[in-house]
C-alpha cells in the first residue's frame, strides 16, 4: 500500500510523469509560439537540456536575501504542484478521490502563488519585490472567479466534492460543458488558468521586458531550474483540472485515447493562441477585468447551475 | 563532465551587456533573434537577468566609467560563464582607441573568451562564433 502511494506520488500521475510531460508540452508551447512569429523554434528536447544545464550551474545566494525562504520557496512550490498533479491524476486515471479533493486543490493552487510571493520578496531585489507585489494582486484578482467556477461542477453533480463522484455523474449524464452554466464556467476557467500560469495577457508578475522576470530575477542554477519546471508542470495540471471538472475526464480505451489527447491538445493550443495574440495588460486592468466582468459572469454561471440549466 | 558540457552547448542563455557602444552592434545582436536568423533553433535565448546567463555578450569600448560596472556584472553571473566580445571596439578600440578616457585593455577587466571583430559584425559572423563555442564545449 505504501509502495503504491509512493509510486503514485513520485512516478505515474505525480512527479516524474508531470515533469516529463510538462517539459514536452513546454516545447510545444515554444515551437508554436515560434511558428506564430515565423521562426523555426527550438528542437524537441530543448527544455530537458535547459533543465539539466541549470541543475549544474552555480547557485548564487544574494547577500540581502533571507536565505532559508529563498531556498525553500522553489522546492516547496515544486512539492505543492506534485501533490496537485497526484490528486488530479489519481482521479483522472484511476477514478479515485479521497474526500475533500476540490478544496484541497483550490488551496494548493493558492499556496503555489504564495510560494512565488515569498520567493520573490525574500531576494531583497527591487524588481523581485515589484513582481511579488503584482503576483499578490493578480492572485486577489483571479481567485474569486476561480472559486466561483469550481462551485459549478459541485452544484451540478448534486453537491459532491470528490473528483471521482463528479466524474461518475458526468459519465452517466454527459459532461457539464454541454450545459449553459458549464460552458460559461469553462470559458472563465480558461481565463483564470491563464492568469494562474502568468501567461500573456496576464504575465504581469514576470514581465520579462519590464521587470526582468520579476520574482525569479535573482534565482540562478538549480533553484531557477525548479521554477522553470514548476511553470511547465502547470501546463499539465490546469488543463487536466478543466477536463476533469467540465469535460468528462478520459476514457482510456480504444478511440477514447485519441479523444483524450485531442481534448488536452485543444485546451493547450487555445492557451498558447491567447498567449501569442495578446499584449500584456496593466495590473489595474487585470483587476478590473476579473472583478467587473469575469466574476459576475462566473456568478451567473453558478446561478444557472443552481437553477439546473 | 562531457555529458554536462553537451547539455550546456545546447542551451546557451545570453545576457547582453553594453559597455559604451555606438549601439550598432547591439542592433545587430537583436537581428539574431528575428525570424531570418532565429538562434532559438540552436537553443539560444536572450535573458533579462545576468543570474540566468551562460554567455555574456559585451559591446563597445570600456571607458573608465563603465569598466567597474562591467566587472560587477561579470562577478554577478553564475559560473561557468563565457564572455564573447562583439565588435572591433572591444578587440582593438576602433576609432576610439586614442580617447583620453578608455582603460588599457578589456582583458584586464574581465577574462574574454572570444572576439568577434567587425563594425558591426554581421549576424552570420556571430552565429559562427556561437558555433565555435559549441564546438569547443562538445569537444
Amino acid at each position: 500500500m505504501i509502495a503504491w502511494i509512493l509510486f503514485h506520488l513520485f512516478v505515474f500521475p505525480g512527479m516524474l510523469f508531470t515533469g516529463v510531460m510538462g517539459l514536452l508540452v513546454g516545447w510545444y508551447d515554444r515551437k508554436l509560439s515560434a511558428r506564430f512569429q515565423f521562426r523555426k523554434g527550438p528542437p524537441l528536447f530543448q527544455n530537458f537540456n535547459d533543465f539539466f544545464k541549470l541543475l549544474g550551474k552555480e547557485t548564487i545566494i544574494v547577500k540581502e536575501a533571507v536565505k532559508s525562504v529563498f531556498i525553500i520557496a522553489p522546492l516547496a512550490a515544486f512539492a505543492v504542484l506534485t501533490l496537485i498533479a497526484t490528486i488530479i491524476g489519481l482521479a483522472l486515471f484511476y477514478q479515485r478521490g479521497f474526500g475533500g479533493d476540490i478544496f484541497v486543490v483550490m488551496y494548493l493552487t493558492m499556496t503555489f502563488s504564495v510560494m512565488v510571493i515569498l520567493g520573490g520578496s525574500a531576494t531583497g531585489n527591487v524588481y523581485s519585490s515589484i513582481g511579488a507585489g503584482r503576483e499578490m494582486k493578480l492572485l486577489l484578482a483571479d481567485e474569486l472567479a476561480f472559486i466561483l467556477i469550481l462551485l459549478v461542477p459541485i452544484i451540478k453533480s448534486g453537491y459532491q466534492i470528490q473528483f471521482d463522484q463528479i466524474l461518475a455523474v458526468q459519465q452517466t449524464s454527459g459532461p457539464f460543458i454541454g450545459s449553459a452554466s458549464g460552458i460559461i464556467a469553462f470559458i472563465i476557467g480558461m481565463l483564470c488558468i491563464q492568469a494562474k500560469m502568468t501567461l500573456a495577457p496576464f504575465n504581469i508578475p514576470e514581465a520579462e521586458t519590464e521587470i526582468v522576470e520579476g520574482p525569479f530575477m535573482e534565482y540562478s542554477g538549480p533553484l531557477l531550474a525548479f521554477w522553470k519546471l514548476n511553470h511547465y508542470m502547470m501546463y499539465v495540471i490546469f488543463p487536466f483540472l478543466l477536463i476533469l471538472l467540465f469535460w468528462g475526464g478520459f476514457q482510456l480505451q480504444g478511440i477514447g485515447i485519441l479523444w483524450a489527447v485531442l481534448k488536452y491538445v485543444l485546451i493547450v493550443t487555445v492557451m498558447i493562441i491567447i498567449k501569442n495574440t495578446n499584449p500584456r495588460i496593466r495590473i489595474d486592468t487585470a483587476l478590473n477585468f476579473f472583478w467587473r466582468y469575469a466574476s459576475p459572469v462566473a456568478f451567473i454561471g453558478v446561478i444557472l447551475a443552481v437553477l439546473g440549466v | 563532465m562531457g555529458w554536462y558540457n553537451k547539455r550546456l552547448a545546447k542551451s546557451l542563455w545570453v545576457f547582453h551587456a553594453s559597455g559604451s557602444p555606438c549601439n550598432n552592434c547591439d542592433i545587430e545582436i537583436l537581428d539574431l533573434i528575428t525570424p531570418r536568423y532565429d538562434i532559438e533553433r540552436l537553443g539560444i535565448k536572450l535573458v533579462g537577468s545576468v543570474r540566468h546567463a551562460d554567455v555574456l555578450l559585451v559591446t563597445g569600448i570600456f571607458n573608465q566609467k563603465i569598466a567597474p560596472k562591467i566587472k560587477k556584472i561579470y562577478d554577478q553571473a553564475p559560473k561557468p560563464i563565457f564572455v564573447v566580445a562583439i565588435g572591433t571596439c572591444v578587440s582593438s578600440g576602433c576609432c576610439f582607441k586614442d580617447s583620453y578616457n578608455i582603460t588599457e585593455k578589456p582583458e584586464s577587466i574581465i577574462p574574454i573568451d572570444m572576439f568577434v571583430p567587425g563594425c558591426p559584425p554581421k549576424p552570420e559572423a556571430m552565429i559562427e562564433a556561437v558555433a565555435k563555442l559549441m564546438g569547443v564545449l562538445n569537444g
